[in-house]
């Protein structure tokens, strides 16, 4: 192996950054798709269409926004300086904040897709037998769409990992806190050393296969919702 | 004599071929942090020459690869003098057009007025947060500027506060949205009309760092069109060279 220290130090940031943002995106994304799986307001078709938006804007833009808004004139910067926490830009807090909303649609339309599929029939049983709505949620909904769960998971962690462009915008390159395992490809891809580039970058390759794999053949398996 | 249709034809397709033949199309890769001056100075050409610009900008080594893998390409200003000296080796380019097109120069600034002094003492005091530079291994700027960090004999004090920019447009970008207080900028980037235009800056003396040569070349796509030639040409000339000035650049 020809990993260095700054290799495996973006390798550890990386997968801590990954695998903060998806439980932060399970905890927000889950009352998100399920209001959105069961409302009937006019307002779905605007919040969708801002959850998907990451998914149509190149990260660049997202980068480029978050970084004027968190910056010291931005309102989320002049919010979180108030409240003495600084600014987020070049800090592993900012990157959470920004994988959030990157991956958000990755963890979202999963869950909205296994909600929907439940229908509405389990839910009313459930009623008829005097099931409250926390009980219905947490004893039928929850468990129908573990699928669901399993696929948003593993899309949103792997998206995170693969996230470039808003790391790039908004990290600075730090080592050791901001500069993740694309930031650290990128750097000898740039300065045409490809040979440094190939251990990570073919393990990226392998990192994402596998987990795709992994994904398609669990779908496989278990077909149903999700 | 009313012009028949076929005439009218016959002269509309020789004046088409007339235009074709005199206005030819030039494809350019430019360095990113060339990408103002590029504009004026093809506008220049085009008026004078009829011939036609079409700029594509990005970061140097991106160019580069771009331009071993087939881009379409003719003339190349790059940000540094070893990439288009490479090419030439490697036949990439025409043997013998290589010429120093623009020096550059490195300005510390910020977007605050007041905050850097005409001495960069403000790097000495170290009341800063941050410190925006272009990835030294990548762009030449970002060279330059911890060359100069090295002989002010600063490289570790601000070690923990630098930022890195992926070019030096995004350096650039970490300053003037106030996340870096400070930053290692091209003059070019701050400069208008003979003057910084916002903020304040400490133009850095040349001889703190390396001198940032910024070396064109005609690439081998680009040997037979005679627009290409021409534009090689009006970059030595002194209406391209009033241009590169007035954004700071050296000559």
């Amino acid at each position: 192996m020809s990993l260095s220290a700054t290799d495996l130090s973006a390798i550890w940031l990386t997968l801590q950054l990954a695998s903060l943002t998806t439980v932060l995106l399970l905890l927000i994304g889950t009352p998100v798709a399920w209001w959105l799986a069961r409302t009937r307001s006019r307002m779905k078709g605007l919040i969708g269409a801002v959850v998907a938006l990451p998914l149509v804007l190149p990260p660049t833009v997202i980068g480029f926004y978050l970084l004027v808004t968190m910056g010291p004139h931005g309102p989320v910067g002049q919010l979180t300086m108030a409240m003495g926490l600084g600014t987020l830009p070049f800090t592993f807090a900012g990157l959470v904040v920004g994988s959030v909303i990157y991956s958000l649609p990755f963890v979202v339309q999963p869950l909205q897709n296994a909600f929907e599929a439940i229908g509405d029939r389990p839910l009313e049983v459930a009623a008829t037998l005097r099931a409250g709505p926390w009980d219905r949620f947490f004893t039928v909904a929850l468990p129908l769409a573990r699928p669901g769960f399993v696929t948003a998971s593993i899309l949103g962690f792997a998206h995170t990992v693969g996230e470039f462009g808003v790391v790039l915008m908004l990290g600075g390159n730090i080592p050791g806190r901001t500069r993740t395992v694309s930031v650290q490809i990128f750097d000898p891809v740039e300065a045409m050393e490809y040979a440094e580039a190939h251990w990570l970058a073919g393990g990226m390759l392998l990192f994402s296969f596998v987990v795709l794999l992994a994904l398609y053949s669990s779908r496989r398996m278990r077909p149903g919702l999700g | 004599m009313k012009p028949s249709p076929s005439r009218l034809l016959a002269t509309l397709g020789a004046s088409l071929l007339a235009c074709a033949a005199h206005a030819a199309e030039v494809q350019v890769a430019v360095a990113a942090n060339f990408t103002a001056p590029i504009k004026e100075i093809a506008a220049g050409f085009e008026k004078d020459s009829g011939h036609k610009v079409v700029a594509a900008f990005g970061p140097t080594g991106g160019l580069y690869t771009q331009v071993k893998n087939g881009a379409p390409f003719e003339v190349f200003l790059a940000a540094d003098d070893t990439t288009p000296a490479r090419l030439e080796s490697e036949g990439e380019a025409v043997a013998g057009s290589r010429f120093t097109y623009a020096i550059g120069k490195l300005v510390l600034w910020s977007a605050t007025a007041g905050r850097v002094d005409d001495k960069g003492e403000v790097l000495k005091r170290n009341a800063f947060r941050h410190l925006s530079i272009g990835n030294p291994k990548t762009t030449p700027y970002g060279l330059a500027a911890t060359q100069v960090l090295d002989r002010l004999g600063l490289a570790d004090a601000v070690k923990p506060k630098l930022v890195e920019g992926t070019n030096i447009t995004q350096a650039y970008q970490f300053v003037a949205s106030g996340n870096a207080e400070l930053g290692f900028v091209a003059l070019s980037q701050v400069y208008r009309d003979g003057r910084i235009s916002g903020g304040s800056a400490w133009i850095v003396p040349a001889g703190l760092y390396e001198p940032i040569r910024q070396d064109a070349v005609l690439l081998a796509r680009g040997k037979g069109n005679p627009a290409a030639v021409a534009l090689v040409e009006y970059l030595k000339g002194p209406k391209a060279a009033a241009v590169i000035k007035a954004y700071g650049y050296g000559l």
